[in-house]
């Protein structure tokens, strides 16, 4: 099958590859670009894992075809911290406990910033639909609900 | 409560900031130079006979490097309780399962690997597969293990007490079976190696894994490599709950294959994959017979109870034991029997599960107690307390309560879930529920009979005195560990957490038994403390020869040197490090004489200060077979409160708020302590409402991934209110005792007791689904207008 080249922006940077068309953006993402903050969970699009945000949309990046982000703009978590100055999603998180494991972490803060862009002011019904795309077994979500509480805050504050 | 400077507090995860970046790495994120990626060839039929495996067409194909079944591998037989090794790496005579593993290859990359795989060619003659209880012990049912006839693996028979006599004096009797479904561990991180195996006979394996040492001695035992030539590590573990607490297959054939190879290869299961190996939650069959006095008092507890083991015994006999042990607590009971049988069945093995062996016990007699206080007329919150053990009791099976908060935990829940104001007065379709349980703080005996250390630890000291790095083989798996010993550590040694740098999950660092049965805090906490208390002793009496001043007098706290009789003139030790520290810029200053200065004093004394510590459970209770599965060092115990709505309508039950309190002993740290409350509820909260492992009538497993086997989302999970209870466990490292585990037991109690006091309906079997609920709804609803309305 033929190559493809797709060009495309991922946490600022322009990146182009030649690529076989049936691989996903979450391969690409950590086996060619070594950005293995995004997880791969189930690699069916089922518990939210390896959550990007693509054009300013949450998206499973297991189930979205790599050649589809040509010309898109893409953030992985690596691109949320600025040097050692967390987002103060991270910060919260880190400050609230709202991880175990760790393992959905990066997908569970890409998905609250997906929600926060959309909605700084979340409920508390808000956040628990805004992060129902993203499994966590270990926490019961108590206090990542409390963390992205808290992020939403602080981020309203700063605003 | 004595005055703590580190443990006791809120202290932030010190893997927080890495997980938050995505910098921590998990196995999944190793790669190495040269590396292959393997995959596995597995059973296409429940049981099977494998007449002939051909492999000549995947070797052949370009870019395979290795291919290997049970030829290569040998015929060693392992497991997890030497009493029961029924596995091998790879099928050689049969399979026994969809899934079972036939053969492994390696390639340059996963789709050669893959491809190689389906040009395997293997001869099967299939046989009749039993999966249920009643077909697998049917008489002449199909055998699965030629030792085992009638497919019972294991069982136990245990009394405790005179049954008989005291049933004979009970005023009330009631008997009722209760059945769960398979569960899932389902860690969102599936199970993932890479294994590297040297030309100097090396073997390295990192893997996703929960018990490092375990995986060291099965990987050791079945490769036929001496153990000091097998390095096991772990790094990051994106949860386990039991499904990673034994050594598996894939890192088998990934070791294996690095050893055919000369290369390292790097393996995955996908999720399907992560089901057939399956060793989740068994599914129970219990049926309790309880007997009490016309007062509450209970009198008599028969239990018997079969488990759907699934084709190998993995955990099986202890799963086995502590289905009838672990309700040997929190109440007194005066006599106790129980009979338990472990079947195999054609399925993928069930083996531990968070809260092994006793959460579906627990649920079936929780709600049990309940449905007796009602046909005593007694507030179920009365008839727990009423029969509580306090501390210092023993139970009739020999568990010993050395710290007991279990009255104070039902009190909180009560109190703060406005029990006497709700309990039977909310409106139809809406209910609440109580329920209690408690779990071991650590086996009191490890996997394999041996007189080994449960654990070590190390504190060493850098030559600089600035930090101290503690190498343990314990397991973070998410629960928080590392953060809890370095606080323990820090604690111990005197010295500030930022000062204390943690290495943990890695055999070259100590023997360690790893993430089970809750058993971390309490064993390898002690190991710890012991070994920062040896490294500040060996500082404290460097400084005693140097200053020439008694060593009762000085001491280590908050990271500067404390001298308890008064000043001490200690300007020619401060001298010696300032002048190794010209041009330095944060040389010491002030009044006090710092940590740094006294371990880098020490150092130039005696060279490297390391401390050592150990852990070994005191001889614990329980002469009779089988004792050593239940007996802990000590008991963790909760009470949960929870209020449900049912839909009466649909089925569908909303939980609308969980109180939990938990009695962890001296909470070390805090936060972590709710978290591993919240989360082992929502566990529970899973295995109440919808998660069941589903076969076909051919053995296939029908959902095996996250969409159709469910687990709680955010949208699943109510408020969860946890409210820790102190006690001074005396046998726990600074009082500390378990909380891992303990705090799933009485959730789908609680939910069951709830669902009850909103619709009337007593249920006998998981999981509580819509159509399961909606059906009671509707039978009970055709009962009660007697069925006149029928049409």
């Amino acid at each position: 099958m033929t190559l493809k080249e797709i060009t495309f922006t991922i946490n600022g940077q322009v990146q182009t590859l030649t690529i076989q068309p049936w691989r996903t953006l979450l391969e690409i993402i950590r086996e060619d670009l070594q950005l293995t903050g995004t997880k791969e969970g189930c690699g069916q699009g089922e518990c939210g894992s390896c959550t990007v945000i693509m054009d300013g949309k949450t998206v499973n990046s297991c189930l979205v075809p790599a050649v589809e982000a040509d010309g898109k703009e893409i953030i992985t978590i690596e691109g949320l911290s600025k040097g050692d100055t967390l987002h103060p999603i991270q910060q919260a998180f880190v400050e609230h406990s709202g991880m175990q494991c760790g393992f959905c972490t990066p997908g569970m803060i890409m998905s609250t910033k997906g929600l926060l862009d959309r909605n700084p002011n979340p409920n508390e019904a808000e956040i628990r639909e805004g992060i129902s795309g993203n499994f966590c077994r270990c926490t019961g979500y108590t206090k990542i609900i409390e963390s992205i509480d808290a992020a939403a805050r602080v981020m309203k504050k700063k605003d | 409560m004595t005055e703590y400077q580190v443990i006791h507090s809120r202290a932030s995860r010190i893997d927080a900031p890495d997980k938050a970046t995505g910098r921590a790495k998990f196995v999944d994120d190793i790669r190495l130079p040269g590396m292959l990626y393997g995959a596995l060839l597995q059973s296409p039929f429940a049981h099977a006979r494998i007449v002939n495996i051909d492999t000549s067409k995947a070797k052949r194909l370009k870019g395979v490097k290795a291919v290997v079944t049970a030829e290569d591998a040998g015929q060693v037989k392992y497991g997890v309780s030497p009493a029961r090794y029924d596995e091998t790496l790879f099928c050689f005579e049969k399979a026994r399962y969809m899934g079972d593993e036939i053969a492994a290859v390696a390639a340059v990359d996963l789709e050669t690997a893959l491809e190689a795989v389906s040009l395997i060619d293997v001869e099967y003659e299939e046989l009749p597969a039993v999966l249920t209880i009643q077909a697998a012990m049917a008489e002449g049912a199909p055998v699965l293990h030629d030792e085992f006839p009638r497919n019972v693996g294991a069982e136990v028979h245990h009394e405790f007490g005179d049954i008989q006599a005291s049933l004979a004096e009970c005023d009330l009797v009631r008997t009722d079976t209760f059945q769960s479904k398979k569960q899932d561990s389902a860690a969102i991180e599936p199970h993932g190696c890479v294994a590297d195996y040297n030309l100097r006979g090396y073997l390295t394996l990192h893997t996703a894994t929960q018990v490092p040492h375990y995986v060291q001695r099965t990987m050791a035992m079945v490769l036929g490599l001496p153990v000091g030539k097998v390095r096991v590590l772990k790094h990051y573990v994106g949860g386990g709950f039991g499904g990673k607490a034994s050594a598996n297959p894939m890192e088998m054939s990934a070791c294996l294959l690095s050893m055919k190879s000369g290369r390292p290869v790097k393996m995955n299961y996908t999720r399907e994959q992560v089901f057939l190996f399956g060793r989740g939650r068994h599914q129970f069959t219990h049926t309790l017979t309880t007997g009490v006095k016309k007062d509450g008092t209970v009198m008599a507890l028969k239990n018997e109870c079969y488990l759907d083991g699934g084709a190998y015994s993995s955990f099986g006999i202890a799963t086995v034991y502590y289905a009838g042990s672990l309700l040997g607590g929190p109440y007194k009971i005066r006599s106790m029997q129980y009979d338990g049988y472990r079947v195999y069945t054609n399925k993928p093995a069930c083996g531990a599960q968070r809260g092994h062996g006793g959460v579906i016990a627990r649920a079936a007699w929780e709600q049990q107690l309940d449905m007796i206080a009602e046909e005593l007329g007694m507030d179920p919150v009365d008839l727990r307390l009423k029969n509580m053990m306090n501390k210092g009791d023993i139970s009739c099976n020999d568990l010993y309560m050395s710290s007991l908060g279990m009255r104070e935990c039902i009190e909180a829940v009560r109190d703060q879930s406005d029990w006497k104001k709700k309990r039977g007065r909310l409106p139809k379709g809406k209910g609440i529920g109580m329920a209690c349980g408690f779990f071991v703080s650590g086996a009191g005996y490890p996997i394999y009979r041996s007189e080994t250390f449960h654990c070590t630890a190390m504190v060493k000291l850098s030559e600089d005195g600035g930090t101290a790095h503690l190498y343990t083989a314990s397991a973070e798996i998410g629960q928080g560990s590392d953060t809890t010993f370095g606080m323990i550590a820090a604690e111990a040694l005197g010295v500030p957490l930022d000062m204390i740098r943690v290495s943990s999950g890695d055999t070259d660092f100590g023997v360690d038994l790893g993430a089970y049965s809750s058993r971390q805090t309490l064993m390898t906490g002690h190991a710890v403390k012991e070994a920062a208390e040896e490294a500040k002793r060996q500082v404290l009496e460097v400084l005693s020869d140097e200053l020439k001043i008694p060593i009762d007098v000085i001491d280590i706290q908050d990271g500067f040197i404390v001298f308890r009789n008064g000043l001490v003139d200690f300007r020619d030790l401060r001298r010696r490090y300032m002048k190794e520290h010209r041009g330095w810029t944060d040389n010491p200053t002030g009044k006090h004489l710092t940590f740094k200065e006294g371990a880098r004093i020490a150092f130039l004394s005696r060279g490297t200060i390391i401390g050592r510590g150990k852990y070994r459970p005191r001889p614990l209770g329980g002469q009779y077979k089988g004792a050593a599965v239940g007996t802990s060092p000590a008991y963790g115990c909760s009470a949960q409160v929870v209020e449900v709505t049912v839909d009466m309508e649909t089925g569908k039950i909303t939980l609308d708020r969980m109180n939990d309190a938990h009695d962890c002993g001296v909470a070390i740290n805090r936060t972590s302590v709710e978290g591993q409350m919240q989360g082992s509820l929502s566990m529970g909260v899973g295995e109440a409402l919808f998660e069941e492992v589903k076969f076909d009538e051919k053995g296939k497993c029908l959902n095996p991934n996250l969409a159709e086997y469910k687990i709680p989302t955010a949208l699943d999970m109510p408020y969860i209110n946890p409210i820790i209870v102190e006690t001074n466990e005396p046998y726990g490292p600074y009082g500390a005792k378990e909380v891992g585990e303990g705090a799933i037991m009485p959730t789908i109690p609680a939910i069951l007791n709830a669902v009850h006091d909103a619709t009337g309906i007593r249920f006998h079997e998981l999981p509580l689904t819509p159509e399961r609920v909606f059906m009671a709804i509707k039978e009970k609803e055709a009962k009660e207008t007697g069925g006149d309305d029928q049409t």
